[in-house]
């Protein structure tokens, strides 16, 4: 979607799809839609990356992963720069990266329109167990192990799991 | 000048407030709360990096985001009062965060249109999680308040604590002014009516009557934040935040 390939750029993409999240290490940063852009110059490369959230503590490892993973298939210099405008949403998620997702026991972000809003006490999104598939869960806590996932539990099988929640 | 001053001013105020929140790491009443206040801390503190970093381009002297954190002193913070006070008991924390993300909400809201890009950018990116702090401490405020007759007694005692912290958001300092007159930050006079209105919505929802008193009563505002002149406590904050840098200055892991 966001991809302008041409022939010098595609080696880096195909480079970029097994540079990992460092906390959720089944999603590429290509699978997160973080990566806004790359240009190829020659040997010279800059790929654009954009947070997910703010305090995000993953950017700065991701950004060293880039850098390691380009300098050693040759390019030279290589620059990874951060913007936050447009921000980030989990709209941008690949439909590849939420299969992931759901395979690897979170469950993928529900589309957009569902939550986001001001609205207290809210019933509980309705999210699918990622282990029994079933619809009857509840949220515990809508802030969980990282900045992006809230926790929820499961009505029928018990178990809990991660949400990697709507943003 | 202004711009530097007023990015700063955005910087400090989510940086104390996030190290205030970090002392809970560890210390929250229940797990799921912990965790909670401590991402909220980490959003906090990532918003206090996007403006550092836009204030070390802006002054272009080889300031650096860390800096600006670990190496001025304390007449050079801009935060206000409210964000550098002890955290008090687990009421108190929750009011001051319903407080201050009601304010940050409606101040980035506005920002977020402003004519300075990077600021707009920062705002726009952080209102999405400061949606989620004001929803999940305005619940926790119509919780306690309206919970058992000792939440209720202590979210009162917590308003009696706190509420004259909150008129220095809406005094402007000379930076604020400019920044308004230039288009790029909001109205406070505007804000504060908008404030106020939320407020009174979640403590009527809360059976909380603390603040109609305290707005009956028109307490007394403490106020120099946003200049420079802190409470007591701030000098014991600096110390703990700032003493690796001072005592290995440039020190890094
Ligand atoms: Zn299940």
């Amino acid at each position: 979607m966001l991809h302008t390939t041409d022939i010098a750029t595609q080696p880096v993409w195909t480079i970029l799809e097994n540079v990992m999240d460092p906390e959720v290490p089944v999603l590429s940063v290509l699978d997160l839609g973080i990566v806004r852009h790359v240009s190829v110059n020659g040997n010279e490369v800059e790929v654009v990356i954009t947070p997910t959230y703010t305090g995000c503590p993953a950017m700065d490892t991701i950004k060293a992963s880039i850098q390691m993973e380009l300098l050693a298939a040759g390019y030279s210099p290589v620059s990874v720069k951060q913007v936050l405008s447009p921000a980030w949403t989990t709209d941008w998620m690949s439909e590849e990266g939420k299969r992931k997702l759901k395979e690897y026991g979170i469950a993928p972000p529900n589309p957009k329109q569902q939550v986001c809003h001001q609205h207290l006490f809210v019933v509980d999104e309705a999210v699918q167990c990622p282990h029994c598939q079933s619809w009857h869960t509840r949220r515990i806590s809508e802030f969980g192990s990282t900045a992006c996932k809230a926790l929820y539990q499961c009505n029928d099988c018990k178990e809990p799991f991660d949400y990697f929640k709507c943003h | 000048m202004f711009l530097l001053n007023y990015t700063l001013y955005l910087a400090d105020n989510a940086l104390l407030l996030g190290h205030r929140n970090s002392e809970w790491c560890g210390h929250g009443p229940v797990l799921e709360q912990d965790i909670a206040i401590t991402n909220i801390s980490l959003d906090l503190i990532g918003q206090a990096r996007n403006f550092y970093q836009y204030a070390a381009l802006l002054k272009n002297d080889g300031s650096t985001e860390d800096t600006f954190a670990y190496t001025r002193d304390i007449r050079e913070f801009k935060n206000c009062l409210l964000t550098e006070l002890p955290n008090g008991d687990w009421g108190q924390t929750i009011l001051r965060q319903f407080l201050f993300s009601n304010y940050q909400y409606l101040l980035y809201e506005q920002l977020q249109h402003g004519h300075d890009q990077q600021l707009a950018a920062i705002a726009a990116k952080a209102l999405k999680e400061v949606t989620y702090h004001l929803r999940w401490s305005s619940e926790w405020v119509i919780r306690l308040g309206d919970g058992t007759e000792e939440s209720h007694r202590r979210m009162e005692q917590a308003i009696a604590e706190i509420w004259s912290y909150t008129g220095e958001l809406f005094i402007p300092a000379s930076y604020e002014l400019e920044a308004n007159a230039n288009g790029i930050a909001p109205d406070l006079k505007t804000l504060e009516v908008s404030w106020l209105q939320k407020v009174n919505e979640i403590f009527t929802a809360a059976s909380l009557s603390a603040f109609a008193k305290a707005t009956a009563d028109k307490v007394y505002m403490h106020k120099g934040g946003k200049q420079g002149n802190h409470t007591e406590y701030m000098g014991y904050i600096l110390a703990e935040l700032q003493f690796m840098q001072r005592a290995y200055p440039g020190a890094e892991w």
